[in-house]
């Protein structure tokens, strides 16, 4: 073998080698590091800086930074995270880059505005942002809706919401959605109705995946809180009648004179505790559900989540 | 090692200091005087903050540019004055060649980040009137930097053993700006699905990974290190730069020296 | 002993952008030089005689062939220890002096330490820089690259010296010196293998040439044989501008230049010649033999190359 060769074949091997053991390297250095991932530093809190760092590509680092909101999001979400003290600013600098990114205030509206662990808790920086995306696109509904269903479903401010929504119905080219949420606010608010309607809406008007998502559990939790109320109500009234708790969910079923057992969303019948308490079988599928948990249930902690 | 490699180390450093290369250390001493002396003056409470990160940082950016603009020259510009047939018709192998360019350089990156190291400490007495014990973390910043140097010294040196000057500075940039979010690459890649997954995470594993060699924040706070991150750091360097060589030497081993 | 066997080396360089245009640089050449032979390796600009060079220096990789030097392959680095090579147009590091330079070059060819001084001394002598040794290269003339460049190549004392274009950017003087030194070199035992395109040099030195051309060898051998092929002439040279009728009447052309008229005769007519000048009362100056000079030898073997590529075509 010429040294050429035996060079080249040690030189190949060394590559070879060295490829491997830096990939695992990286990652057992990432496993060292949990809490000082990227994820949770931003490089640069000024979007104005970053707009001037960007040379005029504004547009591009929008995108760049919509991509780190998703993921910081998503991220966090996932291991049921108590705070999301970026999501305010990393949005904030998005809009800043670019302010007709509307799937970033519907992004807001959605997960800056509700409690930990579904999100922020920041109603305030919410509106914030949606009145800047408002600012900056006077004829868009969508962004009217946002604020209208923040005000409404994080600030609890009815009389605020019914306003928003009347203006943004009146935007030429407007969804007829509007005035009806508009109407449903100054008669029904408070009630599932309404809620169910503007989770509806939510869920029809967005293309967003974690968006739809969220809407859905909702709109799944409200099916299974006025079913639990119904049937609770059934219990009541079977107690009123026979001086007992109905001993079966069966025998309650055939007491409301229903074909066959009331289910979940899921499929799942609902069951009936010796405390004559209806409860859903599995609570750790229904994330937002006020009705229908078992005594002292906890919601899944984080880590056993899958 | 053989004592050829030692050599050819030797005089790339010297190269390095003739071309003065150094020079860039006056206008670093410029650079952090001012500023101490102008946190010192307006007095924002976080002076010692403020030089520790301008200092790492500029140490930091300065070696980073110091390695791309020498070593993207070290084997093309010997190759494009011909300085190099006379090295290699003497007993020299061509990777004894790479290996002690690559020494060379990272000597005289070692040697700088030693004097701007003095500069630093200087300024922070200056600033500080004294030293605390987490100031001993500074050094542990400064190793960071030289081991993520090595890197960008090797990377530069694989570009420069087959292309030219210009388009070897911007891969090495451009491998520079990448690697420094890393992570954050790795994060999109884990985002993606199927095939896209396979390729985009392959990509973020064979770019260099800087994020964990940037310390310098958690320096500036006082923030301890764990002994067991220096030590996979200076493995992953020492790998990573060992890839990169080897690519260089199998590279540069069937060059034809037109 | 051959100091170099080529055999067979042939370089062919892919061009364009894709690399899908073979160029021929240097066609299968096979080539002998013995051991303490000062030889030519001549051809013009482009002929292939750099990639020769470069080739048996390891610079350049050979399409197919292969080659011994010293008796070694010619890629084993250890055999580089015995051979100097001066490039064309050398260039070196110009931020070193020309002692620091020779001194890297003495420790990369593995001099023994305590022997470098001494040798840097010697060569620097030998070339004439030892005024300028302490002189960074970048204030160096083209001439004094040169020597420097023949310093370096025959610093560590080797047995084998390859020199490309040696005579290059030299002035008369500084020629003069450079064929003594090759002169001194093979008084030494030394082989040299030079490479040029200025033919007296060849002539004046040579013990064997080899011609190449658009990348073939068109002839190789002693420069004797090779200007002796012209058998039987001679050319006869006296005062005066007058010419003796039977002289005329030989049939051949004669050139006055100034006092001086020549002819060029066969053999034969040398004493009719020498009898028609007696007659005339001419004072005879010289009778030589004539051989062909090496560059007409060159031009032929060129002429014939280019014949035979025009009768192809």
């Amino acid at each position: 073998m010429t040294a050429k060769k035996k060079t080249t074949v040690i030189a190949a091997g060394c590559l070879i080698f060295f490829l491997a053991a830096s990939t695992i390297m990286v990652r057992s250095v990432d496993r060292l590091r949990p809490t000082v991932s990227g994820q949770d530093v931003l490089y640069f809190e000024s979007p104005k800086a970053i707009k001037r760092a960007s040379l005029g590509y504004t547009g591009l680092m929008a995108c760049i930074y919509w991509t780190r909101v998703v993921q910081y999001f998503g991220s966090h979400h996932h291991s049921s995270a108590t705070h999301y003290n970026l999501l305010a600013p990393l949005l904030t600098i998005t809009t800043y880059l670019d302010p007709h990114l509307v799937i970033a205030y519907e992004f807001g509206a959605n997960f800056l505005a509700p409690a930990p662990p579904n999100g922020a808790g920041e109603p305030d920086k919410a509106i914030q942002l949606i009145n800047y995306g408002i600012q900056h696109n006077r004829d868009n509904w969508h962004l009217y809706y946002d604020l209208g269903f923040v005000y409404y479903m994080d600030v609890k401010d009815y009389a605020k919401a019914a306003q928003v929504f009347v203006e943004g119905s009146r935007l030429p080219h407007t969804h007829p959605y509007l005035k009806l949420l508009a109407a449903q606010m100054a008669e029904h608010a408070g009630e599932y109705q309404t809620a169910r309607m503007l989770w509806s809406a939510t869920y029809e008007n967005t293309e967003d995946q974690q968006i739809r998502k969220n809407a859905t559990d909702h709109l799944r939790a409200i099916r299974v809180d006025e079913d639990v109320r119904q049937l609770q109500m059934a219990v009541t009234r079977f107690g009123e009648q026979t001086g007992r708790l109905p001993s079966s969910m069966h025998e309650l079923a055939s007491f409301m004179e229903l074909r066959a057992l009331p289910v979940d969303p899921d499929g799942i019948p609902y069951k009936l505790d010796p405390d004559g308490r209806v409860l859903v079988a599995h609570p750790d599928d229904f994330p937002f559900i006020t009705r229908g948990l078992p005594p002292g249930y906890k919601p899944p902690v984080p880590g056993s989540v899958h | 090692m053989s004592a050829r490699l030692w050599h050819i180390a030797s005089n790339t450093f010297r190269e390095a200091v003739r071309d003065r290369v150094l020079y860039n250390l006056v206008a670093f001493a410029i650079l952090l005087s001012g500023a101490a002396i102008l946190v010192g003056q307006i007095s924002i409470s976080i002076e010692k903050l403020v030089v520790i990160n301008l200092g790492l940082t500029t140490v930091s950016l300065f070696g980073v540019v110091i390695a791309i603009f020498v070593g993207i020259g070290l084997v093309s510009k010997e190759i494009e004055k011909r300085t190099l047939y006379t090295v290699l018709s003497r007993p020299v192998r061509r990777w004894e060649f790479i290996v002690g360019k690559f020494f060379g350089l990272a000597g005289t990156l070692v040697v700088n980040t030693f004097f701007m190291a003095i500069g630093v400490f200087v300024a922070l007495f200056y600033v500080a009137h004294k030293f605390t014990r987490p100031d001993a973390l500074i050094f542990v910043a400064l190793y960071f930097i030289i081991l993520e140097f090595l890197i960008i010294c090797a990377l530069a040196l694989l570009f420069s053993s087959f292309s030219t000057p210009l388009l070897s500075a911007v891969f090495a940039f451009s491998l520079f700006v990448i690697g420094t979010y890393a992570d954050d690459l790795r994060a999109f890649a884990g985002m993606t699905t199927g095939i896209t997954r396979w390729i985009t995470s392959g990509l973020a594993y064979v770019v260099p990974n800087f994020s964990a060699f940037n310390v310098i924040s958690a320096v500036a706070h006082g923030e301890p290190l764990s002994t067991v991150l220096i030590l996979h750091n200076t493995i992953y360097a020492l790998f990573y730069s060992g890839l990169a060589l080897s690519g260089a030497v199998l590279v540069f081993e069937h060059r034809n020296l037109k | 002993m051959a100091a170099i066997e080529i055999l067979g080396l042939e370089k062919t360089y892919l061009a364009g952008f894709w690399r899908n245009r073979p160029k021929r640089a240097l066609f299968p050449l096979q080539l002998t030089v013995e051991d303490g032979e000062i030889f030519g390796f001549l051809g013009p600009n482009g002929a292939g005689k750099t990639t020769t060079l470069k080739l048996l220096m390891g610079l350049v990789f050979p399409t197919a062939g292969s080659a011994r030097i010293l008796g070694h392959a010619w890629i084993d680095p250890e055999v580089k220890a015995q051979i100097g090579f001066l490039p064309e147009q050398p260039y070196f590091y110009d931020y070193l002096t020309a002692h620091e330079l020779l001194n890297y070059y003495a420790q990369l060819s593995g001099v023994a330490a305590n022997q470098r001084k001494r040798r840097i001394d010697e060569v620097l002598v030998r070339v004439g820089l030892t005024d300028v040794a302490g002189v960074q290269l970048r204030k160096f003339s083209k001439g004094m690259l040169q020597r420097a460049g023949i310093a370096q190549a025959i610093l560590h004392d080797p047995k084998l010296i390859f020199l490309d274009e040696p005579m290059s950017g030299l002035d008369p003087i500084g020629r003069r010196e450079v064929r003594d030194l090759i002169q001194e070199l093979k008084a030494q035992g030394k082989t040299v293998f030079f490479s040029t395109h200025i033919l007296s040099d060849a002539e004046a030195l040579c013990d064997r040439v080899a011609i190449i051309h658009q990348g073939q060898l068109r002839g190789v051998g002693a420069v004797q044989e090779l200007t002796s092929s012209v058998q039987g002439k001679i050319e006869v040279t006296w005062y005066g501008t007058q010419i003796p009728s039977a002289i005329k009447a030989l049939g051949a052309e004669c050139h006055s230049t100034g006092e001086i008229t020549r002819v060029a005769l066969n053999e034969n007519q040398q004493d009719a010649a020498i009898d028609a000048l007696r007659r005339d009362r001419l004072r005879l100056i010289s009778i030589t033999p004539l051989r062909t000079s090496l560059e007409a030898y060159f031009v032929e073997k060129l002429q014939c190359a280019e014949t035979s590529a025009g009768a192809k075509a």
